[in-house]
């Protein structure tokens, strides 16, 4: 046996609950003292699988609905096929990936987009289908043509139905995205398993997220308030 | 102090490291960081030489395996190695196959685990004998190309744990009187443990119990659902401080069902190897504080203060004068 | 071995791993201790998660139905009701059922209250946009004819609001499918287990099972959608192709720019 300097200090424990922590309370000083080191890092990984996958997911969903607006036959493949895809469970989806694309944030990122591609596309199509007659009437009586018309008219009319997409999409990906840890990519999901039984660390991991959510839905709710000027005269 | 004894005692001053040094390695050349000796001797000390060699430390998913990763991954990284952490890996069997497959290095193990769950050995056939049983574990895994160093002095077993009521209400001093009364209780464990000779499948076979219902749960939790009244029994572990706090009663395992659960840190050959003596050396002396008591303090210190394994794991090493 | 060499063998060894899920999910395995997984244990996980999810469909339905109904006869409540989907769609299923086990401890009960929880948002939602969807004049020559008020909810606004109704109950009918397969966590033994416990089981045995959730939830939300189909009065049916397709919420143009 080796001789060492000193032994562990040991502290008594038999007593009853002495704190807010070994009570398994909701403790705000432990929060406030562990905040730093275990939930900024998680809550970035978050960030980033979110707003990259919502992003993706929105130029792959434009470029289908662009292409569905003028060949209406595609819309029905389409919704079949992003249908699909939405509505395999998230968590089977990384595990049905993993053999193909390993572990890790690009596995994840896959599942979050195509999760994401049904909402966004089938508000892009309601949004372009619900623009009015006259308005591309008046587009078409101006001399625009056909791609000129999308980009300064349709779209633009569009812009309220794609921004609803963008929110709920945004919102179930924040969602979905605490799975992630799952396929290897972090998130505030791999805190929240981490103690699943402390409640300070569940209600802080799963608050993050809940505010995360919220914090996307209330910005595009703002983009969408800013960029059409003429629905705030309206309802005025 | 008159100055014209400064430079004298500055000279003594500087004589007193160059001593402590000299005894240092005096020491180890004999022993090799053992034996007792100069104040110095116990503190881990920093190889250059072992600076070449990179060792990724794993660790299982409950907090004792993760203060255990913690404590020998700071060990040797105290001693001048380059150490990269890749703890929380899961049960047994994914710990086994990533030191297998190399994307681990080195990991710690309970002896009664590997030869149980690992290689297994059937619970008649397990030596009680705690040295007997790192043998037979040493020899198993150097088939797979794994060293096993020698184990702690600790063991932290598998028990069949129920709260202070349900003992005093059944009458239950050991694990046979849970005989007939088995049928009306429930019992949880972790998941791997419907697969285990030293969990569940041994209760059966070896005690004879059949439960109401095996419900599995994470590991975490194992306490929780006894206090919560959910489980009757459930499977805990000896080092666990909550066992303490929440007046639990361990039954006695009269049968000897359970095999000798000391730690062996287990590391892949290449390794150990490349890594020199050195590493024999600092994994005795990280793990030579570890009593029992000392780990149920440890863990206490994650589960009950909820720090993390890596302050716990390095607060041990100060507090032991391992680690300066 | 040059690169096309390498990504064929990449690609036949993952075709590899699929057939062996396959055949997991038929034959299983014995492991070494004599426990048997696969084959016919699946067929306990598959009943187990469909109980949980069925369960809580239930609950749900029979609470949020009649009130979205009635909250939208009577034309109140409809921020909460619309909103109730948002708020429901910004919380995890992680989260949410953390929070039970952290609070309330594990067991079947505990889930099922997470999953009923989880679940009620769209069919409130969908059932309260349903009936205020039905054309007024319906509902006002309904009244002329002399049908009290729960009368014309149960004759006129139910049977028209119908389409929508299902389609809120198709979408909380897959996210609780989903949302089953990490109950393991809270100690109900769902499909998810080969996937969140994947020792005893494999890698083999998590790629079979989550081929079996994925499989479970598209027929979910397949024979929902026949229903759906078919409890659609003709009219409606005639009315508009694209809204019997709306699988999510519906969010009208003026509630989304709110």
């Amino acid at each position: 046996m080796i001789d060492l300097l000193a032994q562990v200090q040991l502290h008594n424990r038999s007593g009853g609950g002495a704190s807010c922590v070994a009570d398994n309370g909701f403790c705000p000083g432990w929060i406030v003292d562990n905040f730093t080191d275990r939930y900024v890092d998680p809550f970035f990984q978050h960030v980033y699988l979110t707003v990259v996958s919502v992003a993706i997911g929105f130029a792959i969903a434009f470029a289908l609905a662009l292409l569905a607006h003028r060949r209406r036959w595609l819309i029905g493949p389409i919704t079949q096929v992003t249908g699909i895809l939405y509505t395999l469970p998230s968590l089977a989806v990384f595990f049905l990936l993993l053999p193909i694309t390993g572990r890790g944030n690009t596995t994840a990122i896959i599942a979050l987009v195509a999760y994401s591609l049904l909402i966004i596309f089938r508000n892009l199509m309601t949004g372009l289908d619900n623009v009015p007659e006259e308005a591309k009437d008046a587009g078409r009586g101006m001399g625009l043509t056909d791609r000129q018309l999308l980009w300064r008219v349709e779209l633009p009319l569009a812009l309220p139905e794609i921004m609803a997409g963008l929110r709920i999409a945004s919102t179930t990906v924040v969602g979905l995205a605490t799975l992630a840890f799952f396929a290897g990519a972090g998130g505030l999901g791999e805190q929240i398993f981490a103690d699943i039984n402390f409640k300070s660390n569940v209600v802080t991991a799963g608050g993050l997220a809940v505010l995360l959510a919220a914090a996307l839905d209330g910005l595009f709710l703002l983009t969408q308030w800013l960029a059409t000027p003429w629905m705030r005269a309206r309802s005025a | 102090m008159r100055i014209e004894r400064l430079p004298a005692l500055l000279a003594a001053l500087a004589l007193l490291p160059a001593s402590f040094a000299l005894a240092a390695c005096g020491g180890d050349d004999d022993e090799g960081g053992g034996g007792g000796g100069g104040g110095g001797q116990s503190a881990i000390q920093s190889n250059p030489d072992n600076g070449k060699t990179t060792i990724v430390v794993g660790s299982k998913n409950f907090t004792e395996q993760k203060v255990l990763g913690e404590i020998y991954a700071q060990a040797l990284a105290a001693a001048g190695y380059k150490v990269k952490k890749e703890l929380n890996l899961g049960d047994e069997k994914v710990q086994q196959k990533a030191l297998e497959t190399g994307d681990v290095d080195a990991a710690p193990e309970y002896t009664g685990t590997a030869l149980t769950s690992l290689f297994g050995v059937s619970s008649d056939d397990i030596p009680k004998d705690p040295q007997q049983a790192y043998s037979e574990a040493k020899s198993d895994y150097a088939k797979k190309g794994l060293t096993a160093y020698p184990p702690t002095p600790y063991t932290n077993s598998n028990e069949v744990g129920v709260t202070q009521k349900t003992a005093d209400e059944q009458g239950l001093k050991k694990i046979s009187d849970l005989k007939g009364k088995s049928k009306k209780l429930t019992l949880y464990g972790t998941p791997e443990c419907r697969q285990r000779n030293d969990c569940l499948l041994g209760l059966e076979k070896v005690y004879g119990l059949k439960f109401k219902k095996f419900v599995p749960v994470a590991i975490d939790l194992r306490h929780e659902v006894l206090e919560k009244g959910q489980a009757d029994v459930s499977i805990v572990f000896t080092t666990d401080p909550q066992v303490k706090r929440n007046h639990e009663v361990l039954l006695d395992d009269d049968k000897q069902m359970f095999p000798p659960y000391n730690v062996t840190f287990v590391v892949r050959d290449k390794t150990a190897e490349q890594a020199g003596p050195d590493l024999g050396n600092v994994v005795g002396q990280a793990q030579s504080g570890l009593t029992d008591a000392a780990m149920s303090e440890l863990n206490a210190r994650v589960d009950l203060d909820k720090k993390t394994p890596s302050q716990v794991a390095s607060e041990y090493l100060k507090e032991t004068g391992l680690v300066q | 071995m040059d690169e096309g060499e390498v990504g064929m063998i990449t690609t036949f060894a993952f075709l590899g791993q699929f057939v062996d899920a396959v055949q997991y999910i038929f034959g299983g395995e014995t492991s070494r201790e004599g426990t048997h997984v696969g084959g016919s244990q699946f067929l306990d996980l598959t009943w187990e998660h469909v109980k949980l999810s069925l369960v809580a469909m239930a609950v749900a339905c029979l609470l949020a139905v009649p009130v979205g109904l009635w909250l939208g006869h009577i034309g109140k409540g409809g921020f909460l009701a619309i909103n109730a989907s948002n708020v429901g769609r910004a919380v995890p299923s992680l989260a949410l059922i953390a929070f039970f086990v952290a609070y309330f401890g594990v067991g079947f009960t505990n889930v099922t209250v997470a999953l009923v929880l989880l679940a009620i948002p769209p069919i409130l939602t969908n059932a309260y946009v349903g009936v205020r969807q039905v054309d007024r004049d319906t509902v006002n020559s309904a009244r002329g004819m002399g049908m009290t008020g729960t009368q014309i909810v149960r004759r006129v606004e139910l049977p028209l609001a119908l389409p929508l109704i299902f389609g809120g109950i198709r979408t909380s009918a897959v996210n609780v499918v989903a949302t089953a397969t990490i109950a393991p966590l809270a100690g109900v033994t769902t499909l998810g287990d080969p996937i969140i416990n994947v020792s005893g089981y494999g890698e083999t045995g998590r790629l079979a099972a989550a081929m079996v959730v994925a499989a479970l939830a598209v027929f979910t939300e397949l024979s929902l959608g026949a229903i759906q189909r078919v409890v659609t009065p003709e009219g409606l049916k005639l009315e508009s192709d694209q809204a019997s397709r709306r699988r999510v919420p519906l969010i009208t143009r003026r509630q989304a720019a709110t």
